[in-house]
């Protein structure tokens, strides 16, 4: 007999089954009463007759059943447990919509944050065969990736082997001069061979050529397409055309590709050769520059990185004055790019994880609660014959229909998270991470949702079977039966409530420590007053002051200017802002101090006169920059405190002379103050040495001005521009922010926050959840227990200890989830440690913090309950069952 | 009451195949035409009975027709098909081997 045969047969039964049905009734039927006649004939009474027939026959239903089942397809049983379950669930309609909608945001969480994780961590560089990038940097003591210097480039690239191709680029800011004024834009500067290296083609045009990044070469430029479509309307007749950027005519030769993304540099919007012109690029101990380089086949990073220290170290004994100390260091580009919001992304996936785990749990004993009342049914569908393979399938059918619609709603919303959490990402911090343009529910992603459900899923159908594998089916029969079960689920179902408690405390705990840390670090002594402090960037172009005595008199009447506007008290000049960086450093040395060669490396910034007072930053020593200090009076120098302990411990630094590493005549200063440290750096990082020098004597193009307000700083923001403008209108102006909107927004504060924050929505999620779960364990077993309380209650138990019988119940589980979860929460907080700021894991203060809001929900829950309990009516307890 | 010894796995198709050889019946009369030939040591379970026809309807190896009972009652009485036939003679002879190859087994003195 053939399958299709069989299958025809199946088919034509399936459509006929009425009549299948009623034939097969009508034989057994036949059978039974043949049965009834021969007893009868034997020479039993009919009434005899007719129950042994029902006797032999046995159970008329499984008997149906069974036979139905050998001529039905598979599929139909499927079909119809799946209208069952979703009669069950429509029967239900609370327990199904609790049960999806945790479902949904566990699975929605994970699947949002792996999103992030998928477009940041996992997928690879846009550009051809990623892993062989890497970004290489020059490596010192105290910064672990410096920038290159142009010498020192030209000599690595020369003398590697372990490269195909390595080349540099530099972020330099230019005007686009347009007929309605300069207008900043940002641009890159790089070596011919840099696209070549990245494995990107220009759309329209051509690449550089090689020797387009010789001096002198003439000048061209290749547009991104952003650009190309904003200011030339994407029309293809721009090449060989010119663009007049900060003074100087470029051809367009190119246009890059739409897709085109350079995350280390997303902002610039042209790329031109990198001509070595500047002073810096002829100085060796001028570091300005980034390296990225292909591999050759066959060569591993580690094996790049040791024979770049060993070049390093050549040209070290080369050049003893400008490269001592100065190492190599190669890293895989998307370590380079990515390395810094890898831990948060990690933190946020395992807590997402976490919540996760917690609504499963809570599903799971939602699903143990109602198995347990549906005792009976499935007790009395195992008597009508159902096997139990058919109702471990409902089960599965049902759990499957509930992890269904569950992964659904999970994916609304994973969508709407990934969405909102895109949206909280401030602008700034999206353009450095052009990699999340393609966040997006990709195949990949989709696949990770489809691992939860499928867990999930098996998870939820195995609940339920190993519960009432556990249990004896008939013992659901017995009229109010309370066998062994009860006790069995109150103990699964306390497991699950434990495992939920401890997660929720391992999230409270992480969200304690990183608000603790946030707080810490946003309340960090800052050295200054950072409230009513209005700043902007202002870059005076080459081409409009390329004299120090210009810029000195520009920077004169802007700052007179700013003091005057209404609500200013005083206006000041700096060329990078305080909670920067530790960057723009100097090497020093000391007259009259022996000299090894070390680099002493301080940061070094340029400030005007009224800097300090305008900071409100204390003198401590010596005397502040007067009016008095000219270009040419003597050159002087003020000092932080850092920098007077480190290089003058014990000695009186008034009146010491510092100068460069070779002492040249022109870099001498004398040191005249000492002033209390401020924060240059981010606020996570160090507080280094740091020397100040007199904008009067050594005046900047590029600076930020600080004015401090009577009044919030925020509503003078506008009047900057134009009043900036009114002075010069070719300056360009950026950035106008309060400094405490600089602080909110800086690195540190950032990534902390949206740790902290995030952490936090979980946590409370979880708090919930958790204290949920105990409620309803906590009710249900109250409710299982009524008649033994009406019994304790008859027999003259008092309401408090009805009271007690139950908050000890809670008090056991509570304890236990909570202990659990202080230990796990210190391990979990060990695995962040990057992420917290003067804050130890096991910050006894947070644990206790987060023990007694989770003891105090808990008991809070369970208090419910126990009054229900104690508010029994002994008699009607008796008589309910 | 005394176990009755229960049916060896997988003799029960071959039985009823057997059965009808001899002549068409309905369900109640393969049963009792069992229990008679084997004088009451094999007992046929309803359970086991009617799950069976429907595999070997299934399989086509027999076929069923309503048909008037000698009492005039309406009974759905099953015919071997030719089918049936051949795999009645596959079953046996499986089977006699497999009895053959115990008794062999048995027939080994202690």
């Amino acid at each position: 007999m053939s399958v299709t045969s069989r299958f025809v047969k199946r088919l034509s039964i399936l459509f006929s089954r009425e009549r299948y049905h009623s034939e097969l009734d009508e034989e057994m039927a036949f059978h039974r009463a043949q049965a009834e006649k021969d007893f009868a004939a034997a020479g039993m009474t009919a009434e005899a007759a007719h129950y042994a027939a029902m006797r032999q026959f046995g159970n008329t239903m499984r008997v149906k059943e069974r036979s139905r089942e050998v001529v039905r397809f598979k599929a139909e049983t499927v079909v119809q447990d799946l209208r069952f379950a979703l009669r069950q669930l429509r029967k239900n309609p609370g327990f199904a919509a609790t049960a999806i909608l945790i479902l949904g945001l566990g699975i929605g969480a994970s699947v949002a944050i792996f999103a992030f994780v998928d477009a940041a961590l996992i997928k690879p560089l846009p550009y051809p065969q990623p892993t062989r990038l890497v970004a290489v940097n020059e490596s010192s003591a105290l910064f672990p990736r410096n920038n290159l210097s142009y010498p020192d480039y030209l000599d690595w690239k020369q003398m590697n082997t372990v490269f195909g191709s390595m080349d540099v680029f530099d972020a330099n800011r230019f005007e686009w001069n347009t007929p309605s004024g300069a207008e900043p834009v940002h641009g890159l500067r790089v070596s011919a061979g840099f696209l070549g290296t990245l494995g990107i083609k220009p759309m329209l045009g051509r690449d550089f050529h090689a020797g387009e990044d010789a001096a002198g070469a003439s000048p061209v430029v290749l547009l991104r397409y952003g650009v190309w479509q904003r200011r030339f309307g994407g029309r293809r007749d721009v090449m060989g055309q010119t663009v007049n950027l900060s003074g100087v005519a470029y051809t367009i030769v190119g246009v890059l590709p739409q897709e085109f993304e350079f995350a280390p540099r997303e902002i610039a919007e042209f790329l031109v050769p990198l001509q070595p012109t500047s002073e810096c690029d002829m100085r060796r101990s001028c570091h300005d520059l980034d390296a990225v380089a292909r591999l050759k086949d066959g060569v591993s990073v580690p094996s790049a990185q040791a024979e770049m220290k060993s070049i390093a170290a050549r040209l070290e004994r080369q050049y003893p004055d400008s490269n001592r100390g100065n190492s190599a260091s190669v890293v895989p580009l998307s370590e380079a790019i990515v390395g810094n919001i890898r831990p948060i992304l990690l933190v946020l996936l395992g807590g997402a994880c976490l919540l996760l785990l917690i609504a499963c749990a809570n599903v799971s004993s939602l699903m143990l609660v109602r198995a347990e009342s549906r005792r009976r049914e499935i007790a009395v569908r195992g008597a009508l014959g159902a096997s139990r393979a058919r109702l471990s399938g409902q089960f599965v059918t049902e759990a499957l229909t509930l992890v269904g619609a569950g992964s659904a709603t999970g994916l609304a919303v994973a969508y709407a998270g990934m969405n909102g959490l895109r949206g909280l990402i401030s602008t700034d911090w999206m353009a450095g991470m052009p990699f999340l343009r393609g966040l997006e529910l990709n195949p990949r992603v989709l696949a990770f949702a489809a691992c939860l459900a499928v867990l999930a899923g098996i998870l939820f159908s195995i609940t339920p079977i190993l519960h009432f594998r556990l249990s004896k089916m008939r013992d659901g029969l017995a009229e109010g039966g309370r066998g062994s079960a009860g006790v069995l689920w109150r103990r699964m179902g306390a497991n699950l409530v434990v495992i939920e408690l401890a997660t929720a405390v391992v999230l409270l705990a992480g969200a304690g420590l990183l608000g603790k840390s946030l707080y810490k670090l946003l309340h960090e002594d800052l050295g200054f007053r950072s409230d009513h402090l209005a700043t902007v960037n202002v870059h005076l172009p080459q081409n409009v002051a390329p004299h120090a005595e210009q810029q000195l008199a520009f920077e004169r009447a802007l700052l007179g200017r700013a003091a005057a506007l209404p609500g200013v008290q005083s206006a000041a000049a700096m060329d990078v802002l305080p909670v920067s960086c530790n960057c723009n450093t100097d090497w020093v040395r000391f007259v009259g101090k022996p000299y090894n060669g070390i680099h002493n490396e301080v940061n070094d910034r340029v400030v005007s006169v009224g800097l300090f007072r305008t900071l409100q930053v204390k003198l401590k020593a010596g005397r502040l920059f007067t009016e008095q200090d000219e270009a040419n009076t003597p050159k002087v120098v003020l000092i932080n405190e850092a920098f007077a302990r480190k290089y003058f411990p014990g000695e009186d630094p008034i009146g010491k002379r510092m100068g460069d590493t070779d002492l040249t005549p022109a870099s001498l200063r004398q040191i005249v103050g000492v002033v209390e440290d401020f924060k240059e750096a981010g606020l996570d990082q160090d507080q280094w040495p740091a020397e100040y020098e007199a904008f009067n004597q050594s005046p900047s193009s590029y600076f930020s001005v600080v004015l401090r307000t009577s009044q919030d700083a925020g509503p003078i923001l506008p009047a900057l521009a134009p009043m900036i403008h009114a002075v010069n209108p070719n300056v360009s102006v950026d950035w106008e922010r309060t400094m405490q909107d600089r602080i909110d927004d800086s690195d540190a504060a950032y990534i902390h926050r949206s740790a902290a924050y995030l952490v936090g929505g979980f946590a409370g999620m979880a708090l919930v959840l958790g204290v949920v779960g105990l409620y309803g364990v906590m009710a249900y077993s109250v409710s299982q227990r009524t008649r033994e309380i009406g019994v304790r209650m008859a027999l003259g138990a008092q309401r408090s200890s009805v009271y007690k019988l139950v908050m000890r119940q809670a008090v056991w589980l509570t304890s236990a989830g909570v202990g659990i979860g202080l230990v796990c929460s210190v391990g979990a907080s060990l695995l962040m440690r990057k992420l917290l700021f003067g804050v130890e894991a096991w910050d006894v203060p947070t644990l206790a913090g987060v023990a007694l809001v989770l003891g105090v929900a808990s008991l809070a829950a369970s208090f419910l309950p126990a009054r229900r309990a104690a508010s029994v009516n002994p008699t009607d307890a008796l008589r309910s069952e | 009451m005394a176990k009755k010894p229960e049916l060896l796995p997988g003799t029960l198709d071959m039985l009823i195949l057997k059965t009808l050889a001899r002549a068409p019946l309905h369900g109640y009369g393969i049963a009792l035409s069992i229990k008679r030939l084997s004088e009451d040591v094999l007992t046929v379970e309803e359970g086991s009975l009617y799950p069976a026809l429907q595999r070997l309807l299934l399989q086509g190896w027999v076929k069923a027709e309503w048909k008037l009972t000698e009492t005039n009652r309406r009974a759905r009485f099953y015919t071997l098909t030719a089918a049936g036939r051949k795999q009645l003679g596959v079953e046996l002879s499986q089977f006699e081997q497999m009895v053959a190859a115990i008794g062999r087994v048995l027939a080994v003195e202690v």
